[in-house]
């Protein structure tokens, strides 16, 4: 176990001093500068610009002061918003992101196992039939067109919910929404076949032949064993949460970091770019990280490459 | 009981004699033989999601191969009607710069399975290759690009294709590299696993023995035994390409105009939803049905290649 976590943090090391590697010189290789504007900046001034943020420096001056800043959780001063340094904005916005990506997490789970449990107890009848295309729709529909859809049609003609902004509990339905139905929809399938994968196995007839209801058996003893495969995709959820975020936040006006990030790339705002880049890399490795470590505390069968017997 | 049974005592040995039989035959076979591939087909045409899937694909590419020759319009010709509804005349409504979105869409259609399909196909030659490479070779050259494989899974992918995307020119070339910079390592991981499972076998040994080399039997025993999986991960690699086009498009980052996906027609009609819904509801309507299309015949074809599953 200890030398599979080992591994693996090497991995993420690596991947980690790629991806920083890789933001740093594609963003050298980048065209447009942060200070190009309409208006022409005077030359003395750009220079002094160029000089503030290290800019003028050689490649490999500027790729080392990167690294250690980096190393450091130094990101510097946003390019755009003078003032404004890359952790200020991390540090404002981030807790939102993650108050969304929670609430979608949940919902998430919460109703694709629940669709996955419906089908699987109605296999083959009209509420299998009914869940199995909730799930296909959320699965098809891109979730941007979602968000869209839901915010035109609920909140703009029928006003049950604000439009856009976040100031309470619900402006977060709709946002939280248009994130978890997609992956509801692939956990509704995963439960759905894993369901009724144990629903043949001994033990849950023994369950049934002893009498008790069907949800009980469902709760106390298939759904323990079912859940198993739904555990492996908290990782591949995790990523898609945070990487929905960069539109629904856009959508509906949330100030998260998803929004910073995506509007920091129209605004060629390197450091932001960069220190949002790294801050989300690190986020994603270790999440997944820790999904992994996860599954194997939980299912005992499990035993992960590099383990001791 | 069935000791006292009175026909019991009826029934003697010598009551029973060969009447005869076709010895010389046992060896024949009781059934005909059905091919693999035969077989993957029957109960794949047995699956009606699938076969539903497969056919709004057809109808799909069908429609985007002919409709931009037959239309009377072309994708970015001004027909002077500004965000009017569907009608007779413009089965889809018109846009904001007065183009027929009835040959929008199918244009659209044609650049959105253009990058889900290269993407796959990109992804399916390294991957191959890398997998095949590294499940033959074994030791430390398997150990080397399984490692370079590792560390790629863990870069995030959306993040290095917006990355990337933001650094090189937006078109479609530079959108389909950006996909298919990491995409292929998962098609590398199966191709592997194959190729372990399959190198072992008596017959890829007996090719060896003759002196078959790396190549002979990557073209002739690995590849197409390993087939299935391959085709199956392809045909989920489509729509995934395809809806994360759409995603990066919305951000500004997908095919430029005048040139349209799904994508960016949805993006576009977004903006435009309170006054001309039509213009979200056809991209999006068709964006929605080709990944429902490409899941629903991957997980069949999948289902149909499971050994476990033949009855």
């Amino acid at each position: 176990m200890l030398g599979y976590i080992f591994k693996r943090l090497v991995y993420i090391i690596i991947a980690m001093y790629l991806i920083i590697s890789a933001t740093f010189f594609l963003m050298q290789l980048a065209p447009g500068s942060p200070f190009a504007s309409e208006r022409e900046l005077p030359a003395a001034i750009e220079e002094q610009l160029n000089a503030k943020y290290g800019l003028d420096n050689p490649w490999y001056v500027q790729y080392k002061d990167y690294l250690v800043s980096t190393m450091t959780f130094d990101f510097g001063e946003s390019m755009k918003y003078k003032g404004r340094s890359t952790n200020d904005i991390i540090a404002e916005s981030f807790p939102i992101s993650v108050a969304l990506g929670l609430q979608a997490m949940i919902l998430a789970i919460g109703l694709g196992v629940l669709l996955g449990i419906i089908s699987a107890l109605y296999h083959n009848k009209l509420p299998d039939y009914v869940s199995t295309v909730i799930a296909i729709l959320g699965i098809s529909v891109p979730s941007f067109i979602l968000a869209g859809l839901l915010q035109y049609y609920l909140s703009f003609k029928a006003g049950w919910f604000p439009v856009s902004g976040w100031k309470g509990f619900t402006y977060t339905i709709l946002p939280s929404l248009a994130i978890a139905l997609g992956h509801a929809g692939s956990i509704a399938k995963l439960t759905r076949s894993s369901m009724l994968e144990q629903s043949n196995s001994d033990y849950v007839k023994l369950a049934r032949a002893k009498g008790l209801g069907k949800w009980t058996t469902v709760f106390k003893h298939t759904l323990r064993n079912a859940l198993l495969p739904v555990v492996t995709y908290l990782g591949p959820l995790l990523a898609g949460v945070i990487t929905g975020s960069f539109v629904i936040e856009q959508i509906f006006a949330i100030p998260g970091l998803g929004r910073h990030f995506v509007t920091s790339i129209t605004n060629r705002d390197y450091t932001v770019i960069m220190g949002t880049t790294v801050f989300f890399a690190i986020i994603l490795l270790f999440a997944v990280l820790i999904v992994d470590i996860l599954y194997s505390v939980i299912d005992p069968r499990i035993k992960l490459k590099g383990a001791k017997k | 009981m069935a000791q006292n049974d009175p026909n019991l005592e009826k029934i003697s040995p010598d009551m029973f004699k060969v009447v005869g039989g076709r010895f010389n035959e046992t060896e024949q076979l009781s059934q005909k033989q059905v091919s693999f591939w035969k077989e993957v087909f029957y109960r794949f045409s047995q699956n009606k999601l699938a076969l539903i899937g497969l056919v709004i694909l057809f109808i799909i590419m069908g429609m985007a191969i002919v409709v931009p020759f037959v239309s009377q319009y072309s994708y970015d010709q001004n027909v002077g009607l500004y965000n009017t509804a569907p009608s007779a005349a413009h089965w889809f409504g018109t846009d904001d710069l007065a183009r027929d979105m009835f040959v929008r869409v199918w244009e659209g259609a044609r650049i959105s399975l253009f990058i889900g399909l290269t993407a796959a196909a990109i992804d399916l030659v390294i991957g191959v290759l890398w997998g095949c490479i590294a499940g033959l070779s074994g030791g430390r050259v398997d150990n080397i690009m399984m490692r370079i494989a590792d560390v790629l899974t863990a870069v995030p992918y959306l993040l290095v294709v917006i990355i990337l995307l933001v650094v090189m020119e937006q078109g479609l070339i530079p959108l389909i590299i950006a996909l298919s910079i990491t995409g292929w390592v998962g098609m590398a991981r199966i191709v592997r696993s194959e190729v372990l499972s399959i190198k072992n076998q008596e017959y890829v040994l007996a090719s060896r023995t003759l002196g078959a080399n790396k190549w002979h039997l990557i073209k002739r025993h690995l590849i197409p035994n390993a087939m299935g999986a391959i085709i199956v991960t392809m045909t989920l690699t489509i729509p995934s390409a395809i809806f994360t086009e759409s995603f990066l498009s919305y951000l500004g980052l997908g095919v430029q105009a005048p040139m349209a996906s799904w994508g960016t027609m949805a993006s576009e009609g977004f903006k435009a939803l309170t006054s001309a819904p039509w213009r979200l509801i056809f991209p999006a309507v068709f964006i929605s049905l080709t990944i429902f299309a490409f899941n629903a015949v991957g997980d069949g074809l999948r289902d149909a290649l499971d050994p476990k599953l033949r009855k």
